[in-house]
């Protein structure tokens, strides 16, 4: 186990590095789908996944299981989040009949 | 090249397609769909961490649960696709570069000499519980107080969802807490004189 020639080994490095790209990934989407909302919540969901995978990868690397119990209660947080985003959504749409992110201005002074 | 090195290079190639996929396809409902794939494919490589309970988990809670609602909203809203995929290109030079500037930079920390310190340092896992067994001893006597904490939360995002979603007229009586404040004693009690009945 301890050599690692050529990279052949799994080490930490690669999973965070995974959940790295992972992370950026859903940073470009929420660049680019500027405008629509559903896109951009599916964003966060994946990002909430990138920061689950470093928890997951640590608690693996340090047998250290409390990093797999904040996972669960983040999957929990994320599930309420995304209903409360998504019945949010859906009274918006009822309400304007438009989620594009540009119309939603009736806050703006 | 070992087994397990070539699962997770196969899982993470299909995890970053999907991922990219998700943030680039015209049609929500396939992006819906391709972030389900990225769900599953993640289940994978959690498993490869021997995290069982929670790659199930993601599997149930997630593309079992929160992705069909997904489905269901992008299904129900009627948008105008075309008008959402407006300068859609145009930003992607901006993001492109920041997204390459954050992973070369977490890249640069992550993939040093850094954590390669815990390549070696992987054990099996030293108990003969299996990992559910594990999670659950932690969840329900270290851990139980947030367990709960969890379960309000959850109670919180049912009641938040229904509550904002319901159209019906609220047919029942509530009472308003403002007037309630307001409500001075002589509103409600009136003491009135009355003469007193003649006894014969």
């Amino acid at each position: 186990m301890q050599k690692n020639q050529g990279g052949t080994l799994l080490t930490l490095s690669h999973f965070l590095i995974l959940g790295a790209i992972l992370f950026a990934i859903s940073v470009v989407g929420i660049f680019l789908n500027r405008k629509n909302l559903i896109i951009i919540l599916m964003s966060i969901e994946l990002m909430l996944l990138a920061v689950n995978m470093n928890f997951i990868a640590f608690s693996h690397y340090l047998q250290d299981l409390a990093g797999q119990v904040f996972v669960f209660f983040i999957l929990t947080v994320a599930a309420a989040e995304s209903a409360i985003g998504l019945a949010i959504l859906v009274v918006l749409f009822r309400n304007l009949k438009t989620i594009h992110v540009d119309d939603l201005d009736s806050l703006k002074g | 090249m070992e087994f397990k090195t070539f699962v997770f290079y196969f899982l993470s190639a299909i995890l970053v397609f999907a991922g990219l996929r998700v943030i680039t396809s015209r049609n929500p409902v396939h992006a819906a769909l391709y972030l389900v794939l990225a769900f599953f494919t993640a289940s994978g490589v959690w498993m490869l961490l021997q995290a069982e309970f929670l790659a199930i988990a993601l599997v149930l809670v997630y593309v079992g649960a929160v992705m069909v609602l997904f489905l269901f909203v992008v299904m129900m809203l009627d948008i105008n696709l075309d008008r959402l995929r407006e300068g859609f290109w145009s930003y992607l030079p901006l993001g492109a570069i920041i997204g390459l500037l954050m992973v070369a930079e977490m890249g640069l920390v992550l993939g040093g000499n850094y954590l390669g310190l815990l390549e070696s340092s992987v054990r099996q896992a030293t108990t003969e519980d299996s990992n559910v067994q594990a999670i659950g001893r932690l969840m329900f006597t270290e851990y139980v107080y947030p367990f709960e904490l969890a379960s309000v939360i959850l109670l919180v995002g049912i009641i938040a969802a229904v509550a904002l979603t319901q159209r019906a007229k609220r047919t029942n009586k509530s009472v308003s807490p403002s007037q309630q404040v307001f409500v001075k004693a002589r509103d409600r009690v009136r003491v009135l004189q009355m003469p007193a009945e003649k006894s014969d």
